[in-house]
Parts: C-alpha cells; sequence; structure tokens
C-alpha cells in the first residue's frame, strides 16, 4: 500500500504540474501539445501500465487488507467511541478512497477514453494538427456543471485520503525519525492540500472564470 | 465525596460458545473515590444476594501494572482515561450516567465468559521469539556492557508494556501490532538483542499473523488509547525490522 | 521430628561453594528422563522453571493466570539489591550478609542470607543479559539507589516498575524453553492439592479455571513458587488473587510452616478510603529518599498541610532516628505512623494518615529532577486519589505487604515433604521477623536461577527416576478430596458471601495480628477466627456450578485456606513472647517503644506441624546459630 500511494503520489504531481498548463493564455495551446505528447510518447505510454498496475495493486491491496482487517473483529462493539487524537481520515480510509476511486473512473470516461478513442476535434498548432484537448476540459467543466462538482467534492476526500495516506505510507516502511518525522508530517499536509486545491481550482476557473 | 446512580449495560455471555447479550443493570450509592473496579464488585455483591450469577471479568494487582483488567467501557479500552480501568475511578462519570462494558473484541481474543476474553495469542507470540537466548549462569558482569542512556531509556519505554491487549482492542483492525513491534523494539534497540534480531522480527511478526489479528493502518489509536504510553515509533522500527530481515536474512 | 536445617559446616564464606560441590549431579543424558512440576510463574517459578528446563529437565508450570507474565512480582516496584559495589561506597557481600541479617532482627539463617547475598551480583549480571533494562548513567553504566535498611547505594532498578522488568527477563527465559518443548505452560490453572506417596511428592491436582476440570499432574518433584499470603488480611498491597491454597495444602500433606506470624506492614501505601476498598496500593518506598514523614505537633489539628508552620510539624522519624531517619526499616517506620495516629495526630479524612512532603525535595531539586525521579508514582497517587502530590503532601499509611513466614525448607530449599520445595516469598528462609525493601526481587531470583538448579538435582539423583503414573491410590483420595470440597461449597447455598466473610477474616487478623499484638487481643482474635470458620463451613454462598468460569468458587477455595492459615497466625503470635521485627507484642518492648527481643528463649524458627482438622498445631524448634554477627538490640537511631 505504501510503496503504491508514495508512486500514486508522484503520479498526482507530474499531472498536477501537467494540467498547470491549462492557465496559460495561448488558448490552450501548449496543454495540446503536452497531451499529445503524453499519448503518443512510447515511454510515456509504459509508464501508463506501471501507473495502472499502481492503481490495481494499491486497490487490490486495500481489499484484501480491508477483508483481513474485517475478519479480524467478528463482532463489533455495541458502542464505539473514537478517542479525540485519532483523526477521522484515518480511520476511513476505505470510505475517502473509494469515492475518489469512483470518481476516478468518471473521470477516465469524461476525458481519457473519449481523447484516445472517438474524440475527433482538432486544432492547428504552428501548422501541425492536434486532437482538441483543451477544448474537451472547458466543456466539461463549464457545461456539465455537476461534473465540476463532483471534481471539488473528490479533491476534499483525496485531500483526506492524503492527508493520513503520505506519512502514513513512510510509518509503514519504517521510516521514523525524531527529527525528520514531523517534517515528512508537514510534507504531507502540504500536499495534502495543495495538490488538491491545485486540481480544485481547474472547474472553479473554467465555471466562474472562463 | 458524591454519590451516585448509574446504569450499567454490561455484555453476559455464560461461555465461549453462548450467545452474549448487553443486559442492563441499575447500581445505587456509587461513590466517587471507588475505582471502576470497585464499583463493579458492588454489583457483584448486589448481583449474588438476588441470586444472580455474578459479572465475570478480569483483574488482579489493581495497581496497573499486571494488564489483567481488559474492558472497553463507553466504547473506549479501559475508559475515558489514559489509564488501567482498575485505576479508572468513578470520579470520571456523573450521577445518573449510562454506562457501556464490553470485553475486548477481536477474533485472536474469543470471549471466555462475560468480559473474560482468551488473551493467549500475545504469549504464543511471545514464544515465538520474544527473549535473548541465553543460559542461566552464563553472563559476563553486568557492566561490561555500558549501554547508553538514551537508548537505555527508549528501551524501557518500549518495556514497559503490560501485554493488556487495549492497542488491539482500541484498533478498528484488531490488529496487535503495538504490542508485538513493544517487544521487538526493545530487543532491537539493545546490544543483547542483537543476535537474533531478524529472526526475532520475521517469527514475531508470522506468528502475530497467524493468530488472526488484523494488519496495521497507522490510525494511532492504540497508542492513544494504551495505558502505558507506548508510541508508534515502535510499530515503524519493527517495520525496519522486519522488512530489513524479510530481504536480507538467510531464512528462505 | 527434628529439623534439619542441611547448613554446611565450615566458614560462612565458603558454605555454599562446599555445599555445590558435594551436592549430587544428574547426568546431562539423565535430566530428560525427570518430570519436574512449579507451580506459580512469578520471579521464583519462572525463573527456576526457565533454568531447570535450560538443564535438560521436563518443566511443567501452572499458574491461574492467563499469562505467566501477570504473577505479582510484576507489582514491585523499588527495585533489587545486590553487593555489586559499583558505587564505590563500601557495600560488600558481607554488609548486605550484615543487613540483610539485622534488618530481619536475628530471625534468619546466616548460611541462607549469605549465599543469598553472594548470589545477588550473578542476578544483576543474568537480567542485564537478558536485556532487562535497568536504569543507567550517562556513560552508559548501571546506576544504583539507597534503600531503607542501608547506608550504601545498592539498589539497581528500572524506574517504578522494576519488578516488571525482571519479571518479564525470566518470563522471556521461560518462553524461549517453552518454544523448545522444555517447559509444558498451564495457564488459568489452579493447584488444590498436593499429592504425597510414600512420604515424597509425586504430584499435584489442579482445577482448570475455564471447564473446572480436576486434573492429576505426576512429577518427580513439586516446586512452590506461590508467593506469599498477606490476602490473609483482605486488605493488602497483594494482587487479588494471590493466595495460601498451594503452600496450605502442602501445609496439611506434612510440609511444616515457618513463622507464620511475620508479616511486613509497608508504611508508604495509599490510606484507605473507605468500606469498598478492594486492595491497597503501595508505592515505593524509594520515595522516602526525597519525601519527609511528618505529622502536626499537635492533636486533631485540621489545617491544610500547607498551612501548618514548619515550627508545628513533628518529622518524627528524622527526630526519633537521627542516623537514618527517613530511611529506617519498613517495620520501624510502620510502627512509628501507626503511633502518631493512635495519639490522634494523624491526617486526612480518616486519620489513618501521616504526611509524605517533596516540597523541600522540589525546593532543593526543582520539581523536573523529582518528576524523573518519581513521575509514575506521583501519577499514580494523583489518579487514585485525585490530589497532586506537587503541590500538597502525600497521605501514606502503612499496609501488609509481605510475609517473611512461609514453607519451612531446608538450605536446599526442600520442605519436610522430601521432594517438595517452597521458593521465593512462599518459603520462610531468608528474611527473619522483617524484611530490606529490595530484597524480596532478590531471593526470589536467587532462588530460581542459581541455588534449585544446584539443590534439586541432588534430591533426583538419589531418587531415581522411577515411571510416573497418576493412576495411584494417594493420586485417587487426593483428587476425591479435591472434588468433595468444591461439592460442599457449591451445595451449601448459605447467606454470607465470600467477599464478606474474607473482610471479617481481615478485619480480625489486622486489628489482633498486625502492626502490634497483644496476648489479650491475640486471644480474642482466636475465638472470631472459629467463628468465622464455622459460619464459612456452614452459611457460605457460591452461586454457580464447577463446570464453568466460576470466580466466586475459586475465592470460596482460597478463603477456606485463609481460615485455617489466620488461626495458625494467631498461635504463631501468641507462641512467641518477644518482639522481633515485625512481630510486635505489646508486652515486650523497650523504653523507648522498640522492639525488645528475647534472645534466650526465642532465637528459633518456628515450624508449625499441621496434625488434623481443628486440632492443635505442633509447634517445632529449629534453633538459630549466629557464629558471625553479634545479636545487639537493632538501633536506626
Amino acid at each position: 500500500m505504501s510503496l503504491t500511494g508514495l508512486f500514486l503520489v508522484s503520479f498526482l504531481l507530474v499531472h498536477l504540474s501537467g494540467n498547470f498548463l491549462l492557465y496559460r493564455s495561448d488558448n490552450g495551446d501548449a496543454f495540446n501539445l503536452y497531451s499529445h505528447f503524453m499519448s503518443t510518447n512510447g515511454v510515456i505510454r509504459v509508464l501508463e501500465i506501471g501507473l495502472l498496475a499502481g492503481f490495481l495493486i494499491h486497490i487490490f491491496t486495500a481489499y484484501i487488507l480491508t477483508q483481513r482487517n474485517k475478519a479480524a473483529r467478528p463482532i463489533q462493539y455495541a458502542v464505539s467511541a473514537s478517542n479525540a487524537k485519532v483523526t477521522w481520515f484515518s480511520r476511513n480510509m476505505g470510505l475517502s478512497g473509494s469515492i475518489v476511486l469512483v470518481f476516478l473512473i468518471i473521470h477516465l470516461i469524461n476525458f481519457y477514453f473519449p481523447f484516445h478513442y472517438g474524440y475527433d476535434t482538432y486544432v492547428d498548432i504552428e501548422g501541425t494538427s492536434y486532437k482538441d484537448m483543451y477544448t474537451l476540459v472547458a466543456t466539461v467543466f463549464k457545461n456539465e456543471w455537476w461534473y465540476s462538482i463532483l471534481y471539488i467534492l473528490a479533491m476534499v476526500l483525496l485531500s483526506f485520503h492524503l492527508q493520513h495516506g503520505f506519512a502514513s505510507a513512510f510509518q509503514t516502511l519504517g521510516l521514523e525519525h525524531k527529527k525528520y518525522t514531523p517534517i515528512i508530517k508537514g510534507l504531507g499536509t502540504l500536499i495534502s492540500v495543495l495538490v488538491p486545491l491545485g486540481f480544485a481550482t481547474m472547474p472553479v476557473y473554467f465555471l466562474f472564470f472562463n | 465525596m458524591n454519590t451516585m446512580n448509574l446504569t450499567l449495560k454490561i455484555w453476559r455471555q455464560p461461555n465461549a460458545k453462548a450467545k452474549g447479550e448487553m443486559k442492563s443493570y441499575k447500581i445505587s450509592g456509587i461513590n466517587d473515590h471507588m475505582s471502576f473496579l470497585e464499583m463493579l464488585d458492588v454489583l457483584n455483591e448486589d448481583l449474588q444476594k438476588k441470586n444472580e450469577d455474578p459479572v465475570v471479568f478480569d483483574h488482579d494487582c489493581r495497581e496497573g501494572i499486571c494488564g489483567s483488567c481488559s474492558l472497553v467501557i463507553n466504547g473506549r479500552p479501559h475508559g475515558p482515561q489514559q489509564t488501567t480501568t482498575c485505576q479508572l475511578h468513578m470520579r470520571s462519570f456523573k450521577d445518573g450516567d449510562t454506562i457501556y462494558i464490553e470485553p475486548w473484541r477481536a477474533k485472536a481474543f474469543p470471549v471466555i465468559k462475560d468480559l473474560m476474553v482468551d488473551r493467549s495469542a500475545f504469549d504464543r507470540i511471545q514464544h515465538s521469539g520474544g527473549y535473548v537466548s541465553v543460559n542461566t549462569g552464563s553472563a559476563q558482569d553486568a557492566n561490561n556492557l555500558p549501554i547508553g542512556k538514551e537508548i537505555a531509556d527508549e528501551a524501557f519505554n518500549s518495556a514497559t508494556c503490560i501485554g493488556c491487549g487495549a492497542c488491539v482492542a482500541a484498533c478498528k483492525n484488531a490488529s496487535a501490532m503495538l504490542f508485538v513491534s513493544a517487544k521487538i523494539s526493545q530487543l532491537a534497540m539493545l546490544p543483547q538483542g542483537q543476535a537474533e534480531r531478524k529472526k526475532r522480527a520475521e517469527s514475531m511478526v508470522a506468528q502475530m499473523d497467524a493468530e488472526g489479528f488484523g494488519a496495521c493502518t497507522n490510525t494511532g489509536a492504540c497508542s492513544a488509547e494504551c495505558p502505558k504510553e507506548i508510541s508508534m515509533a515502535n510499530i515503524a522500527m519493527m517495520n525496519r525490522e522486519y522488512l530489513g530481515a524479510k530481504l536480507t536474512s538467510e531464512a528462505v | 521430628m527434628i529439623l534439619d536445617s542441611k547448613i554446611p559446616a565450615g566458614p560462612l564464606a565458603e558454605k555454599w561453594e562446599k555445599h555445590k560441590f558435594n551436592l549430587k549431579l544428574v547426568n546431562p543424558a539423565n535430566k530428560r528422563k525427570y518430570d519436574v512440576i512449579v507451580v506459580g510463574s512469578g520471579l521464583a517459578g519462572a525463573s527456576a522453571a526457565a533454568s531447570l528446563a535450560e538443564l535438560g529437565y521436563n518443566v511443567k508450570v501452572f499458574t491461574y493466570h492467563d499469562s505467566p507474565r501477570r504473577a505479582h512480582s510484576i507489582a514491585a516496584q523499588g527495585g533489587i539489591n545486590a553487593a555489586k559495589n559499583y558505587q564505590n561506597d563500601g557495600d560488600s557481600i558481607h554488609r548486605l550478609f550484615y543487613d540483610t541479617i539485622k534488618g530481619g532482627d536475628y530471625r534468619a539463617r546466616e548460611g541462607n542470607v549469605y549465599r543469598l547475598a553472594q548470589v545477588s551480583v550473578d542476578i544483576i549480571d543474568q537480567c542485564v543479559a537478558q536485556g532487562v533494562p535497568f536504569a543507567r548513567e550517562y556513560g552508559g553504566l548501571l546506576s544504583n539507589r539507597s534503600f531503607g535498611g542501608a547506608q550504601v547505594s545498592r539498589t539497581f532498578y528500572a524506574r517504578g516498575q522494576t519488578g516488571q522488568q525482571l519479571l518479564l527477563g525470566a518470563y522471556s527465559a521461560m518462553n524461549r524453553q517453552i518454544a523448545a518443548g522444555k517447559v509444558k505452560l498451564y495457564t488459568r490453572c489452579e493447584m488444590l492439592d498436593l499429592v504425597v506417596a510414600d512420604g515424597k511428592a509425586k504430584g499435584i491436582i489442579t482445577r482448570n479455571l475455564i471447564t473446572g476440570a480436576i486434573e492429576s499432574h505426576a512429577g518427580h518433584a513439586v516446586l512452590l513458587c506461590t508467593g506469599g499470603y498477606g490476602n490473609v488480611y483482605y486488605l493488602s498491597t497483594n494482587a487479588m488473587m494471590c493466595n495460601v491454597t498451594a503452600t496450605w495444602r502442602a501445609h496439611k500433606r506434612g510440609a511444616l510452616f515457618g513463622n507464620p506470624s511475620f508479616t511486613q506492614i509497608h508504611p508508604t501505601c495509599i490510606p484507605v478510603s473507605g468500606d469498598y476498598q478492594s486492595k491497597l496500593t503501595l508505592m515505593s518506598e524509594s520515595l522516602r529518599n526525597d519525601g519527609r514523614v511528618w505529622v502536626p505537633m499537635k492533636a486533631g489539628d485540621n489545617r491544610l498541610p500547607t498551612d501548618i508552620p514548619e515550627e508545628e510539624r513533628d518529622y518524627f522519624l528524622e527526630r526519633k532516628y537521627p542516623s537514618f531517619g527517613n530511611l529506617v526499616p519498613r517495620d520501624v517506620a510502620s510502627r512509628n505512623a501507626k503511633y502518631v495516629c493512635d495519639e490522634g495526630r494523624g491526617v486526612g479524612n480518616t486519620k489513618l494518615a501521616v504526611y509524605l512532603d517533596f516540597a523541600d525535595a522540589i525546593k532543593r531539586d526543582t520539581e523536573a529532577v523529582v518528576k524523573a525521579k518519581y513521575g509514575n508514582l506521583f501519577d499514580m497517587y494523583q489518579q487514585i486519589t485525585g490530589e497532586n502530590p506537587y503541590k500538597t503532601p502525600m497521605r501514606i499509611y502503612p499496609a501488609v505487604h509481605y510475609t517473611m513466614g512461609g514453607l519451612w525448607v531446608d538450605y536446599n530449599l526442600m520442605t519436610t515433604v522430601p521432594g517438595c520445595y517452597a521458593l521465593g516469598e512462599a518459603n520462610f528462609s531468608d528474611h527473619g521477623a522483617n524484611r530490606l525493601g529490595a530484597s524480596a526481587l532478590m531471593q526470589g531470583l536467587a532462588d530460581g536461577y542459581f541455588v534449585i538448579p544446584y539443590t534439586l538435582g541432588d534430591y533426583l539423583a538419589s531418587t531415581g527416576a522411577g515411571k510416573l503414573s497418576t493412576d495411584t491410590p494417594e493420586f485417587k483420595e487426593a483428587l476425591d478430596g479435591v472434588q468433595k470440597r468444591i461439592a460442599k461449597l457449591l451445595t451449601m447455598k448459605g447467606e454470607k458471601t465470600v467477599d464478606e466473610l474474607h473482610r471479617k477474616l481481615g478485619l480480625t487478623i489486622w486489628d489482633y495480628c498486625g502492626m502490634s499484638r497483644t496476648e489479650e487481643g491475640l486471644k480474642k482474635a482466636k475465638a472470631i477466627v472459629a467463628d468465622i470458620k464455622k459460619e464459612f463451613e456452614t452459611n457460605v454462598k457460591v452461586l454457580g456450578g464447577n463446570e464453568e468460569m466460576n470466580q466466586s468458587l475459586e475465592k470460596a477455595l482460597r478463603l477456606a485456606d485463609f481460615i485455617e492459615l489466620g488461626a495458625l497466625m494467631i498461635q504463631d503470635a501468641l507462641d512467641r513472647n518477644e518482639s522481633c521485627g515485625g512481630h510486635f507484642r505489646e508486652e515486650y518492648q523497650t523504653p523507648e517503644g522498640e522492639a525488645l527481643r528475647d534472645d534466650d528463649n526465642f532465637a528459633y524458627v518456628s515450624a508449625y506441624e499441621y496434625t488434623g482438622d481443628n486440632q492443635a498445631p505442633v509447634l517445632h524448634k529449629e534453633v538459630l546459630q549466629f557464629e558471625n554477627v553479634k545479636l545487639t538490640q537493632r538501633s536506626y537511631k
């Protein structure tokens, strides 16, 4: 879980930095070039398989872990009260993860699959024709407002997921130290706030400012 | 001194095979200086006077060190304070309260009767490697082995575990990682534990898994409820020991 | 019967070495032919089981706990003595020996005590090798502190839980042997009788506390490591399940009981707060290193302690004992607390308490330093009383803590039933009439690690590895007896709960056979205990059945034996017309109120023989020989 989790965090960072190209005032040229590169470059395509594997392993191990952990307590408490020191998101990783997964599937249906199969709006950049991913993104966010809301909601849950997940991964790998653990925890909080926030600005931008 | 009247909802289960249920009891005249277990003593005397079966629960030293007592009180192991049940006093409650009392819940801790559970899984984990192999009589002079105060203190902190099982009871996954890691860490930190370090980590973790405990998801509930405040750092250390051992040991 | 202590002849310092050489050995290949039963898994039991299994014997360990780690040794706080002289402050084996003999008010055997001091140094080495995390100095070497009754720092400690750390060490050594298949562990299994055949211990009868199954177990030797009997007082610092049944049953099968009235009252316990009280909590006597004991000068002074000015306080221990001050031995400290309370100068609601004040220590060393030393004890005090001891003095009062008496054993730790041994607090041997602080852990581990592994072989080698069987008339008779005892309790259907009767017994023994005793009081107590016995035998209420977890039944079986023991304690206290250590007869005291021994007539061990139910026990005397110390009036002034 920890290794795939950290790998997926690295994906989020790359994905986010690429998506920031949406904000270039060039009618989406840079973003479209980036989309083209990502979808045609051989190395990236191989990495994409790795990414898919990362997701699948992360989800599969989460499923196995949850089953095992549920079996470890066949009878539940009549009353359960959690200690104030234990965060809600650390106890509900399955929930936040599942919602993020549902979002991810919708996200793929909205962007990934159309882009690769069927979407045929092209744009001309410096004499070459590229699929117009920028327009697709702008249209979805603008016209399908429910999707934007789901997107933002999913980012909130992703934030919860990362808030616990990032530092937890280091704990699981045994990387604990008086000096460095607070830094890791701080970094985790930073990532868990900034990354989802970064993504969430996109629907907001297209809904209200574009 | 305040006296109070309480409603107790207690798990009653005649034996391991029987189906249990929560039963309600009224109790009055409880003094706030009483310990929680003394309150249960009063209930049991009342029950016996009425020819009803007294409530069975584990307890012994009543000074917070033997690790026998094991009640989940209002949803929290050892109750609202971070201490053992025997050290919990009735001043933590108020007149008219309803108190839910349940046994530790875990597949690896089957109920024996009422609030008493079988924690022998903990012992079996210790049998699998929680020791330094040194025969009586073969030790060198104690001061021939200087150990820095910081390390000695850290090892001591890990060694303060009383084996009560509150970590398992508190964990949403019924994981025993805090308990197991406390022993592994204690011996991994000390020079005496080095020779068997890898083998110990591997076999204790294997036994822990075989007992049917859940896996750690780092919520920190174990440490937050541990009456001896054993730190989560022990779990990280155990993970490190275990991964290191798995990658480098000769055991195939 | 002539009691032979089997103390070897020769100079004190050579006795043990010589004796070890003269003991018979069992060939390594033959050791696996012997089965040894160990009852109890505390320091003595676990260390003996581990050490014997390492030698190759087959060991069966029985405990009524769910885990051996819960034995009450775990609750010892302060530390363990050893004559290491790491502090260069003049300690030596001879000094530890001398302090222990003197602290015991000259009622212990020289030979045993000297051996204890000798092996004390090996215990520390052994424990450190097991990974016991003793307190250390910054340089990495072991730290020591001082304790009552000694003027050197020889106590090794692990913050406030030395007992737990030492027990976990012994437990881990035993676990290793369990993993190796040499120790078989029986948990939640209580010994209810000793089986004796041809005059030798052959096994035990146990009850499985979960299923109620009564079972026979045979062994070539039986080691009783079952602790003390302080719970005869109902309220004591012992754990709730501590009991005398194993040793009492051995007594009824022929083992003499030594010095039953020698009980220790510990001075620094948290006072009783009400009738519902189920047990008393001790705070390590190490607190007396920095805490000052006082009461108001005037009787009936109800001011807050912080409002009482310095000149109106009586630091009575410092006043009466200027050289030892607050660090006088336990019996002296306890008795003096009782005196000031008897004078009406006690403090708190019940007026049965004295102050233990850390204000000066905090002023001198800062709160942080005091916290580092005693933090957990202060927390515990606050947890129980709801008061903050950093701000207001602790209230303390003496409570029953340890029993020096126990089964009579010879130098080999064998009782008068051949093949039946008693180790640790269960025997009477090393502490005389008063035990010094931090010596119980030392004795338990000395017996288990370093004495029994040698002496047991001598017996086994001479008896041979005969075939064991539980299918004999002796086993059947013992098993039937246990079943009858249980059936009688379950069918009685009386009115009084076990706890009610136990409280009554406890209060009687505390009032008349506790901190101070009189002939008149003891005689009165004898009659009350006889009544309690009658009431127990006709009117006790034990609900439920045998074939289930039945805690009332467990308690009833234990109380039956406590009542009989109580009667014997009273008998012993009456027989001993002198004061010594923890046994203080008001008729025998010095003009200053100290215990007045009568060495001409009472320098002996009282060992009682059981002669039958409701029959007077027969007293046998083992006269103590003092060749190396001069008997003096104990003085801590």
